[in-house]
């Protein structure tokens, strides 16, 4: 399991529109760079991102080789309700890196 | 006496005229095939407009391998008029997608932030996809000091 880095606030006031930042450890390897016996280190990269709160997709990414390594994404979201964040970062061998976080809507 | 047919009149005026063309196109980063492709991609051959897209990138950056952008597209976000996509594309890069960002109803705002590799001095472009089915895109130039992938060359 990859090591993932959230930001989000932890309490917000319905209808206010928080920014979440997150970011997760990934060497984005883009399958162009040489190796030491002059092989291609093949291609091995997180493809597609996407948030979820409440079970609801709220903001998702599809990514390519040119995204920097350890991705960061920032992004924003309506708080509605009380609920829970999830965070899925899929890569191409279909793994799955999962993080959560609880945010409280007053 | 024999003809050039290569410098016959009729050539060179309608030579001079496709090279006003290529200038006048609205954004000059249109310049690879692959770029003009995956915007032709992302908009499904629609016009393209300028404007309404903000695209915050460093114009001289020392190192390409982790340059942050942030994009930001003036919309309301509400039901009838939100931002469906953004699609960050480059000019020079092995590939020319960076990365396709979607919002739903409870995006709030349409503004992401990110980290790209850039390969070398090149154009960055943003386009954005609208509910009403219009796009609308920025070019930013980016001059590289330290070009990303380097050591792979």
């Amino acid at each position: 399991m990859a090591r993932t880095l959230i930001h989000a606030p932890k309490a917000a006031r319905a209808g206010e529109i928080i920014e979440i930042r997150a970011m997760i450890a990934h060497p984005m390897e883009t399958g162009q760079r040489m190796g030491v016996n002059g092989t291609m280190i093949p291609r091995a990269i997180i493809n597609r991102f996407v948030c979820t709160y409440g079970g609801e997709v709220v903001f998702s990414a599809d990514l390519h080789p040119a995204v920097s390594a350890n991705p960061f994404l920032s992004f924003c979201v309506v708080a509605t309700q009380s609920g829970v964040l999830a965070f899925a970062w899929t890569e191409d061998t279909g793994e799955v890196h999962v993080a959560t976080t609880d945010i409280t809507v007053t | 006496m024999v003809e050039i047919p290569a410098l016959r009149r009729r050539d060179v005026l309608a030579g001079a005229v496709a090279h006003l063309v290529v200038l006048a196109l609205p954004l000059r980063a249109m310049a690879r095939p692959d770029l003009q492709a995956a915007v032709r991609l992302f908009t499904g051959g629609a016009d393209l407009r300028e404007g309404r897209v903000h695209l915050d990138i460093a114009p001289l950056v020392e190192n390409g391998n982790a340059v942050p952008l942030t994009v930001d597209v003036d919309s309301a976000m509400r039901p009838e008029d939100h931002v469906r996509r953004i699609g960050i594309f480059n000019e020079k890069n092995p590939l020319a997608d960076v990365a396709i960002f979607q919002f739903y109803p409870k995006s709030g705002r349409a503004r992401v932030s990110t980290r790209i590799r850039l390969a070398t001095s090149q154009q960055v472009v943003a386009v954005a996809e609208m509910s009403d089915g219009t796009y609308w895109g920025v070019a930013r130039g980016v001059v590289v000091t330290l070009a990303a992938c380097i050591e792979g060359l």
